[in-house]
């Protein structure tokens, strides 16, 4: 299970942020996971609330955006859901030359800061 | 009252820039690393044992470094061929992250090594996430471990560079249907080569080793669709040899 991995790699980079923006507290997390990025959402929220005890990140919610694998024959232009298993070779004319357009993505999309007035003043709101 | 702020950062892109920078760090001293990825059991290190024992015979210079949650068993039976060997014990953790395996070769790996193997945690789960600094990577399955292991591990062989069937003298103990495994993996990463081996009766054996001295000689791999999503930066693990 390397959801432990990918929850501290998501707080590392969120409690960077926070300090790069003077955040003190995160409210809300959101994470856009592909279909085919191996991560089993409900396995990364348990460690998620595990790992974010003691951080700027104590008490956020992890938001997941999942993203549909989407793949393109490179040889006939035909476009389809991949689905899981995935059906990476074209089912239209067989083709290998095929590429991915989505569902491999595991990015940190957006973090809302908790309230805080003076920061608030301080700062653009969003 | 809130704020937000757009990240759009990769979770993984701190580990993909340490493997990057341990790939061309090898490079520069003309070491190619291999990353071997399959499930407990499957033959990985009896394979390479033979793999590491050709390329002694051959005058290869090799190194392995093999990974696992405890014991130090797979490196006794590596060293047994006679190339420098390193365990690693992850203490639990389930793959290997490039910036531990940087951790390890350093004032180890010696300065004449090649190839490097890396035989990862036995998992096809989480390593399938972590790009080493590898330029091939490996995918291997038994035949005892029937024909949709591919589809049910569609990452790890997804992004395999090549795939090994091991245990292939196994084959007709088990009603192995190699079609039907040829097929799962050709639907998870189309064009990706295939080859049946198996250590004890020599069949296919040498095959990893050759292919890695093309790769190490600059020949160009094979590029998993899954490796190369359409206008992303992140997720090629190798640099685009074609």
């Amino acid at each position: 299970m390397h959801e432990m991995s990918i929850a501290l790699a998501v707080i590392e980079q969120v409690e960077q942020a926070a300090a790069e923006h003077g955040a003190q507290a995160v409210e809300e997390v959101l994470l856009q996971v592909g279909e085919l990025a191996g991560v089993v959402p409900q396995a990364l929220d348990f460690c998620y609330e595990l790992a974010c005890a003691d951080t700027v990140l104590a008490g956020s919610t992890l938001t997941v955006e999942p993203v549909a694998a989407r793949a393109r024959c490179v040889d006939c232009g035909r476009e389809w859901a991949v689905g899981m298993p995935p059906d990476l070779a074209c089912p239209g004319c067989g083709g290998a030359r095929t590429e991915l357009l989505a569902g491999r993505e595991l990015q940190i999309l957006q973090v809302r800061w908790a309230a805080d007035p003076v920061l608030a003043r301080a700062d653009q709101e969003g | 009252m809130c704020r937000t702020v757009d990240l759009q950062q990769a979770v993984l892109a701190r580990n993909d820039d340490s493997a990057q920078e341990l790939r061309t760090a090898l490079a520069a001293r003309g070491t190619i690393a291999v990353n071997l990825l399959s499930s407990p059991g499957s033959g990985k290190t009896e394979l390479l044992e033979r793999e590491l024992g050709l390329a002694r015979e051959r005058g290869v210079p090799v190194a392995a470094l093999t990974a696992d949650l405890a014991t130090e068993n797979d490196a006794l039976r590596l060293g047994r061929s006679g190339v420098p060997v390193k365990q690693v014990l992850t203490d639990g953790l389930c793959h290997l992250e490039a910036v531990m395996l940087r951790g390890h070769l350093d004032g180890w790996l010696p300065q004449a090594t090649r190839l490097l193997f890396v035989e990862n945690v036995g998992n096809l789960v989480c390593p399938a996430s972590y790009d080493l600094g590898e330029s091939l990577r490996v995918a291997l399955a038994s035949v005892t471990e029937g024909e949709d292991k591919p589809l049910k591990y569609p990452t790890a062989f997804g992004l395999a560079h090549l795939v090994l069937v091991t245990k292939t003298d196994l084959a007709a103990a088990v009603g192995f249907d190699e079609a039907a495994f040829l097929a799962n993996v050709r639907r998870v990463n189309p064009g990706v080569e295939v080859v049946l081996t198996s250590a004890r009766t020599g069949q296919g054996v040498g095959t990893l080793l050759d292919r890695a001295l093309a790769v190490l000689a600059g020949e160009p791999v094979h590029r998993p669709v899954m490796g190369r999503p359409a206008g992303h930066a992140h997720g090629a693990p190798l640099a685009d040899h074609s």
